[in-house]
């Protein structure tokens, strides 16, 4: 799933710092699973802000509200008769949600209220990490499942770097080098010659490289 | 190959080619435009060493770029190895200061990774690496051989380059160091760099692979000497730098040698080595890497024995 963080409340309350009624809008989707833009997070939030608003002597209207999903046009039409009494929303979803409303409600300013970080999970309650960085063409069948491309820092086909140390990445200690693992995997395996093939350029077109994408399904297409 | 049946005919190749016992040296450019001081460095270098290194952005600071630098050597009559890493540049890039590089002369280059831009002064930056060190050297003997671009477009005259790699026998996963360096050797790697040796017992169970494996039949491999200034030079490295090997024994060596003294230490442990890679089966030769150190050189040349370079 999407993974993301919540902007710190100082930033939240720049951007918002000439309203004084505002949308809040959460998502069930991703960013309820990773604990940062579900009911909880907007209730969180919105009483922060009020609580913040006050004290700077502006009190803050907020109406607080939960979509399924802030990815789909269908749930974002549920706002339709309500999103105008605001003088600005503010979305708690990845940073697809803010930018599927701003398309659909052309008249109104929304705000992004997380910074949208990767795609990963939970590897332990509270720790999540990414594992996929949209390439395109996925090639972890090589690497036993492990992707490089994502997870290695220089996104290397053919590694480990001469940094890598005790199963650690030579940018932080705090980073798995995930070349290590995939060596390590292929030895348990017996398979180290696999790595021995040398794999030609990556075509990054596929990639965000070429440009923003599209993705079409044509039996599903009306 | 080209007609005068050399890979690139570069001072280096020649050297190896004739079986001498090679001898490089680095060389990094300024932080800055300033020639003199390049220049200064660089002439503590001549006549001592076959070709010198010339490091692009390393550790991911800032300086004058590798190709000029490698040019300011060209013209002053000076041998190059000019370092390219895959950080800071797409295949573009690269392809194009390759070819701009031959032009202006430069006849060697030595393709790496590259330090992630987190070690240097613009750590915001963003990470290109469009291919890995291992693409880089296939990109570069097929620019040679086949005469051409990575997406098979002819080129019109092709850089002839003389191809070098890295290798670090002492990162891990250690199993899997002489794997990569004969990777690199199947890529197309003609000599390998190695890291910085400090740990003997280990470079010398690596290089028996290596000879095993038959990848000294297949490459030139030069084994990597940076002298220690001092025990905290040692002990900084021992602890900050990934993948370096210093042992304990070494660092006690050096503090042993007393105040004032251990530069001297440091210098004698490196020409000890050099005498055992002139007779260690596999090894064609030493990369000094004598980092701000450059004036000590023609001392460390002379003291090894390796003086005079050969003219081939
Ligand atoms: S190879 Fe590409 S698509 Fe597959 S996991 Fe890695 S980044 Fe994602
Ligand atoms: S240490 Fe490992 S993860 Fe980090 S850049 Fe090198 S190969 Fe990639």
């Amino acid at each position: 799933m999407i993974i993301a963080d919540r902007k710190p409340l100082e930033e939240i309350l720049e951007m918002i710092a000439d309203v004084d009624n505002i949308m809040l809008v959460g998502c069930k989707g991703c960013v309820t699973v990773c604990n940062v833009g579900g009911l909880k997070e907007v209730q969180i939030l919105s009483s922060s802000l009020k609580i913040a608003r006050k004290k700077a002597d502006r009190p803050l209207q907020i109406e607080e509200v939960l979509l399924e999903r802030q990815c789909d046009p269908e749930y974002i039409e549920q706002i339709r008769d309500t999103y105008d009494r605001y003088d600005a929303v503010l979305s708690m979803a990845c940073g697809v949600g803010p930018q599927f409303l701003s398309e659909a409600y052309p008249g109104q300013r929304f705000f992004p209220t997380v910074n949208t970080k990767f795609m990963g999970g939970a590897v332990t309650h509270g720790i999540w990490e990414e594992r996929c960085a949209g390439c395109g063409t996925c090639v972890i069948h090589h690497y036993d499942g492990l992707c490089p491309i994502a997870r290695c820092s220089k996104s290397l086909l053919h590694g480990p770097c001469g940094g890598s140390a005790d199963g650690k990445c030579e940018v932080s200690q705090e980073i798995v080098c995930i070349w290590d693992k995939i060596v390590l995997k292929k030895m348990e395996q017996g398979r180290l010659e696999d790595l021995r093939t040398f794999k030609p350029a990556k075509d990054w077109r596929s990639a965000r490289d070429g440009g923003p994408r599209t993705s079409i399904r044509e039996e599903l297409v009306q | 190959m080209s007609e005068n049946g050399y890979k690139s005919g570069s001072n280096l190749e020649k050297v190896l080619e004739a079986g001498h016992f090679a001898f490089t040296g680095e060389c990094g450019p300024p932080k800055g435009a300033n020639v003199e001081h390049l220049k200064e460095k660089m002439e503590h270098l001549r006549g001592q060493v076959d070709a010198i290194n010339v490091t692009d952005n390393q550790t991911a600071v800032v300086r004058m770029s590798s190709a000029a630098a490698s040019a300011i050597m060209v013209q002053a009559g000076l041998e190059p190895n000019f370092q390219m890493v895959c950080r800071d540049r797409n295949r573009l890039a690269m392809q194009a200061d390759i070819l701009g590089a031959y032009s202006m002369g430069i006849r060697n280059m030595l393709c790496l990774s590259g330090d992630h831009q987190h070690f240097g002064n613009h750590p915001q930056s963003k990470n290109v690496y469009d291919i890995d060190s291992m693409q880089l050297i296939a990109m570069v003997k097929k620019m040679r051989d086949e005469g051409k671009f990575l997406n098979d477009e002819d080129i019109d005259e092709s850089p002839k380059m003389f191809i070098g790699a890295a290798a670090n026998p002492f990162a891990d996963p250690v199993e899997f160091r002489i794997y990569r360096l004969a990777s690199k050797i199947d890529a197309g790697a003609d000599f390998i760099q190695t890291q910085c040796i400090y740990n003997m017992p280990r470079f010398r169970e690596f290089m028996k692979k290596a000879v095993d494996m038959g990848l000294t039949e297949n490459a030139y491999i030069l084994a990597g000497v940076t002298p220690m200034k001092s025990a905290r030079m040692a002990k900084y490295m021992a602890k900050f730098v990934p993948g370096m090997d210093v042992p304990e024994a070494l660092i006690k060596r050096l503090e042993g040698a007393g105040k004032g003294k251990q530069a001297e230490e440091g210098i004698r442990f490196a020409i000890e080595q050099i005498d055992e890679f002139k007779e260690m089966a596999g090894v064609a030769g030493v990369h000094l890497m004598a980092i701000e150190w450059e004036h000590k050189v023609p001392e460390i040349a002379e003291r090894a024995g390796v003086l005079p370079r050969p003219q081939v």
